[in-house]
């Protein structure tokens, strides 16, 4: 099994991405202006300012040369895991509803949150259950999720939550605490804290994140069982 | 281009900015939203809600206004709003 990192310009997070993704798997990068995604088994599109973020954070990203091919990759059915930046540029790209907007406290947040899995059975999240609670740093300015009630309501209603801020946790003050969510069809998933940055006790407060990647690893591999 | 944050969507910008104006003496402001302007000369304009649609804006959480002048090296751009 092999993931593919896709680094942009401006991407930060792509290594810790890659010693995450080769901790279960094979991983390699993949470069923003390749339109070859090069036959990996699951795209991870990690943190960082993608094109600087100007305009706004994913806006540029999402039409480079690379992205139009995982826009086919997702398609056609295949794994996308879009972290901070990366979840940024999914929800520009229309690949997950809704938008990240200024955190709420208008400040740039490094710190250790509390997650709870609110759907363990994506192909993203089948290695914890539903319930689980997980302490993964988050790192963002733009990390507040927003949609309409109405997309909200649906969302929710198809198992789209999949990740929840713990009670006392949603610095940033995304509607409904939601942390990350996925498509309609579950292949496809964002979020803002860095499970990739979580693999280790030592450096990241937890080796909670690394189920994620587990999860990606197993769902490639048995995806009848997903 | 004019874009603003959609009405009813928190603009964090737009707080920090009506707090401070009490602090500075000014009194009886409300309603405060910061956007953004993006100004750029073009051949045709009919391309103008494509890029705002596709590029300039996101339309899930901004509202965009476009605004035409002529050429600013003449006539003083008379604007004429669309």
């Amino acid at each position: 099994m092999k993931f593919g990192v896709l680094q942009f310009p401006g991407s930060c997070d792509e290594v810790d991405a890659l010693q995450a993704a080769r901790r279960v798997g094979d991983a390699e990068l993949l470069w923003h202006g390749d339109e070859s995604l090069q036959g990996v088994d699951a795209i991870v599109i990690p943190g960082g300012f993608s094109y600087g973020d100007y305009l706004r954070a994913g806006a540029i990203a999402r039409f480079a040369p690379a992205m139009e091919s995982v826009i086919a990759f997702a398609a056609d059915g295949g794994l996308v895991l879009g972290i901070c930046n990366g979840f940024q540029v999914l929800c520009e790209a229309r690949l997950l509803p809704g938008a990240l907007l200024v955190n709420a406290n208008r400040r740039f947040t490094c710190r250790q949150v509390e997650l709870e899995v609110v759907n363990g059975d994506t192909p993203f999240t089948r290695a914890y259950t539903a319930g689980t609670r997980l302490s993964i740093p988050a790192k963002h300015s733009w990390g507040r999720f927003h949609a309409e009630q109405r997309t909200l309501q649906a969302m929710e209603d198809g198992g789209q939550v999949v990740l929840r801020y713990a009670p006392g946790h949603n610095f940033n003050g995304s509607a409904r605490d939601i942390a990350g969510v996925c498509n309609e069809r579950g292949n496809v998933f964002g979020l803002m804290p860095h499970p990739e940055h979580a693999i280790d006790e030592l450096t990241g407060g937890s080796a909670d994140g690394i189920k994620i990647f587990e999860s990606m690893r197993t769902s490639v591999s048995d995806p009848a069982a997903a | 281009m004019l874009i603003r944050p959609k009405a009813g969507i928190l603009d964090p910008q737009g707080v920090a900015v009506e707090r401070a104006l009490p602090a500075l003496g000014f009194s009886g402001v409300a309603n405060v939203n910061v956007g953004r302007l993006v100004e750029l000369d073009l051949e045709d304009p009919e391309q103008l809600q494509a890029m705002c649609e596709k590029l300039l804006a996101n339309p899930l959480v901004e509202d965009y206004e476009v605004q035409l002048l002529e050429e600013s090296g003449h006539a003083g751009g008379n604007g004429r709003g669309s």
